[in-house]
Parts: structure tokens; sequence; C-alpha cells
């Protein structure tokens, strides 16, 4: 095994004892805990009124346009972060290059703007 | 055993090795957990000085042990898993949650003498890192990191079964998303400095001789000065916002949405959810100060023992930062949602965009020793574009505002 992996191992094994820690707690609670379940408590809460309507009702669509417009602005990091650590090698040309880049992903976000699609309502 | 059956274990000294490898993981874990119960502690005892109120002064000297006697009541709370809720995912999403923020820690340099020996540390003859482990790739380890944490508020509010916390969560995810962006960008300014990913390059970069002020007074290389501090303000907003903090916390606006995504957990459950909380503001004030304020570099680097004063000097800007979190919650108002996108789509992304490519410009200035014609010519470019990119958006602003009076009228 290289180095390299040798480096993930450790980072798996932190995992590990992050996974075992909570498993412990959730496993403690449930030996020491009292559980006498009731109908009444196990309802759904809300505000000390009977929830009313299906539980997984319909959401805002607004909120799913705002997770299209985070596709965008993360695919783009994936070439902003190697050209970052890599922008000396690279010289005028790739700063010309990025410029362009940018400039088109401001010419999204303003169109996105102009569309109203960032207001809130 | 796994390490003993490692080729790489068993060559000179894998004992050692192995010693050292757990011994590491041993002390960022109990170090993780007795930090965030003091935290805990620190932002209770802290808002009520500022609030004019005592506080927790109960349980041990000042309520320190106040943390521990509220886990440990949570412990014999009975838990209550509602008919409608998604058994699996409910019982899944606390394991989502706190694992990336203990996962993050792994990657942040505590300690270390940067300036002379390059962060190496001798423990039992062996040369080694104090963090736990230095993958190359440890900035997109934390932004992997932070992106997982939204699975488990979103999957817990979704679990639910209740509307509340499915509001709460829906809302955390569009927040997080959104920061998340600008989090990215301003991390890419720490990165054209360092020309790395891994933490340790980048501690390592901020010791080395800084600018000097006036030419005379000699200034620590911190990406916090060598960027312009624009990454850093943004960075910190957008890292408030990914943690849910005050004044972004509209995930669990309590007068809007009960609890928000964890209403419907209790017991220990939902001391899971808390945990994992004040432990993301550990890891990601951490990271701050790896980030932009040189890690473990300090104004006094003794010989010898050199290594110690860093983590006294992590340790204190540490503080620092969860100082400015409890602050931060005491004295502002919580954001309208409104307010919040605005303030993540419309300011810090286009700042930090433009402040991403003055940057990128001065670096290739600087390596290519550019004459004082390509400077001119460079910046009358950036200013014509700055000026493109400005009326654009301004005149999609203003679009943007007719279409919304149409709408409304």
């Amino acid at each position: 095994m290289s180095d390299f992996l040798r480096t993930y191992l450790v980072v798996a094994i932190f995992g590990g004892l992050g996974v075992m820690l909570v498993g412990v707690f959730v496993m403690l609670g449930a030996a020491l805990r009292p559980n006498h379940p009731t109908a009444e408590r196990r309802l759904t809460y809300e505000s000390g009124v009977d929830a009313t309507g299906d539980m997984w009702s319909q959401s805002n669509i607004r909120y799913y346009v705002f997770a299209l417009l985070f596709v965008m602005f993360d695919v783009e990091a994936v070439f902003i972060f190697p050209w970052a650590t890599r922008l000396e090698a690279y010289g005028t040309f790739g700063l010309v290059e990025m410029a362009i880049f940018i400039f088109i992903l401001v010419l999204g976000l303003a169109y996105a703007w102009r569309k109203g699609v960032l207001r809130w309502i | 055993m796994l390490f003993g059956l490692d080729p790489l274990y068993l060559e000179d000294a894998w004992l050692a090795e192995l010693l050292i490898t757990v011994l590491k993981v041993v002390v960022a874990f109990a170090l993780l957990l007795v930090a965030v119960m003091l935290m805990i502690w620190f932002e209770r005892k802290l808002v009520s000085d500022m609030h004019n109120r005592i506080g927790p002064n109960m349980a041990g000297p000042w309520g320190i042990l106040q943390t521990l006697a509220d886990g440990v009541k949570l412990f014999f709370k009975e838990d209550l898993i509602p008919d409608k809720s998604d058994r699996f995912v409910f019982k899944l999403a606390p394991y989502l949650s706190l694992i990336p923020a203990f996962l993050v820690f792994a990657i942040v340099p505590i300690g270390g003498d940067f300036v002379n020996k390059a962060g190496v540390v001798r423990l039992f003859g062996h040369d080694t890192y104090l963090q736990v482990a230095d993958p190359h790739i440890g900035i997109l380890f934390f932004l992997a990191m932070s992106s997982m944490a939204v699975y488990g508020i979103m999957l817990a509010g979704w679990s639910s079964g209740s509307k509340y916390p499915l509001l709460g969560s829906v809302r955390a995810s569009a927040q997080m998303v959104s920061y998340e962006a600008a989090l990215g960008l301003a991390l890419v300014a720490v990165l054209l400095q360092s020309e790395s990913l891994s933490t340790h390059d980048i501690a390592l970069g901020q010791a080395a001789a800084g600018p000097e002020l006036l030419g005379v007074v000699p200034l620590p290389n911190w990406n916090l000065l060598v960027t312009g501090f624009v990454p850093f303000l943004v960075f910190l907003i957008a890292g408030t916002a990914e943690l849910n903090r005050p004044p972004f916390d509209l995930v669990e606006a309590e007068q809007e949405l009960v609890g928000g995504f964890h209403t419907e957990y209790s017991s220990i459950r939902f001391a899971l959810f808390f945990l994992a909380e004040f432990m993301n503001v550990i890891t990601m004030s951490a990271i701050i100060v790896t980030l932009f304020l040189g890690g473990p570099a300090g104004p006094v680097p003794i010989e010898g023992i050199g290594w110690a004063f860093g983590i006294l000097w992590f340790f204190l800007k540490l503080m620092l930062f969860l100082f400015f979190y409890v602050w931060l919650r005491a004295t502002l108002p919580r954001l309208r949602y409104d307010q919040l996108m605005d303030l993540g789509w419309k300011l810090l992304i286009p700042i930090s965009l433009a402040w991403l490519l003055f940057l990128a410009t001065r670096n290739i200035a600087n390596e290519y020793d550019w004459s004082a014609g390509q400077i001119v010519l460079a910046a009358g470019i950036g200013l014509g574009l700055l000026i493109i990119c400005t009326s654009l958006l301004m005149a999609a602003i203003s679009a943007g505002d007719a279409h919304e009076h149409e709408e409304v009228s």
C-alpha cells in the first residue's frame, strides 16, 4: 500500500471511530431509556393541533431552481480548482482563458437575475 | 490485525508508525469531544454574560460540567419515532450529520514548527505531522464533507414525515448549497497562493517571510493579508451560513418552524444533532485558522519546544473564532429568507469572482515581471470587464424589478 492510500486508511479509521461514537451513543441510549410508546405520543407534532393533510406535502418550486443554479456553480469549481493550483504554469494564457470563462459565468448569473429566479417571494 | 498484515507497516519500524497513527487518532477524537463539551458551556456562559444573566453555574466549578449533565440526562429520555416517519432514514440521519463534522478535523494541522522544520515533529524517533491525515486533496475533502452535512439535515427533515421539519430541511439545503458556491470561490483565492490542495502545504506556505508594511515592518505571510481580506470575509460569512449559525439560523427558526429539521427528534438522537452542530463550529473555525491565519504560525517560535508553541497559537486563534461565533449569536437578529439568498447570490458570489480574477492577474504580473505598460493594459482590460459585467448585472436587476412590478400589478 502506498503512502497515498495509507493517508486515506487513516481517514477511514477516523471515520470508523465516528460511526462507532454515534452507534455506541444510540445503543447506550436504547439500553438506558424507558420505552412506553402510545399512539398519541407517536403522532406527528404540529404545535399541539392534529396534523392535517399529507405528511409529505408539496414544497415551493423555488428551492429546486436554487439547486439547479448550485449545480452550475459547483461544476465550475471542477474547472477553477485545478486551474488555481497550476496558474503560474499556464501564465497569461491561463489568465485570459479564465477571464473568458468567468465572463460567461457572470452572463449566466445575469440571465438568472433577469429572469427573476434569484428573487425570493 | 489489519496493520500487521500490511507490508508497509512491516518495514523497519511498523510498530512505531502504528502507535503514532493510533495515538493521533485517539488524541484527535478525545480533543474533539472535550472541545465540543467546553464549547457548549462556553457559548451558554458567554451568551448569558452578554444577556446580563448568570447562566449555568451549578454543575461543577462555574457550571463547566453542565454539558455533561445535559448529555447524561438525554440518555435517559424516551426516544419517540413518529408513526409517519420513514424509520430507516430517520435513524440514519444523525450518522450522516455527525460523521462529516467529525471527519473534517482529520485534515487540520494543529501544531508544528512550520518556519524551521516544515511542520515536521519527531515523536518516538519518527518524523510525523501534527494532523491526523494529510491527503493531497485536503481542501476538496473539506468541501465534500460540508456537502455531506446537507444530506444529514435534508434526510432528517424529510424522514420525519412532518411539515415543519420538511420546511426546515428544504430551507437548509437551499441555504447550504447557495453558500457553498461562495465558500468554494473564496477558497480558490487561497489555492492561488498555496498552489496545493493539501492543508499541510497551505500552512507551510503561510510560514514563509511575508510582505513588508511600508518596506519596514515585516508582516506574516498569512493568506488573510496576502489575499487582501475579501476572500477571508466571504469565507467567514459563507462559513457561518454553512453552519446554520445565527444570524443565518433560518433552518431552526424557532418562531416559524418549531425546531426546524430536528422537531421530531428526541432523546440521544436529538443530542447527536447538537453535537454535530457544535462540532461543525469548531472544525469550521479550525479550517478558517488553517486557511487564512497561518494555522499554528505565531509571533514567538521558540527553538527546541517550538512545536508546543504552535499548538498554543493554534488554539488561541481558534478561541478567537469561537468567541466570534458566540458574539454573532448574541448580537445580530436573524435574516429574512430573501435577504439571506440575496446576500449569497447577489453579493458574495459576484464579489468573489471579481476578486479571484484580480488576484490571478496580480500573481501572473508578479511571476512574469510585467512592465508598467503591460500592467496599465491589464488594468484597462480589467476595468472594461468590470464595467461590462456591472452594467450587465444592473440591466438584469432593473429588468428583473420591472418584471416583478408587472407580476404584482
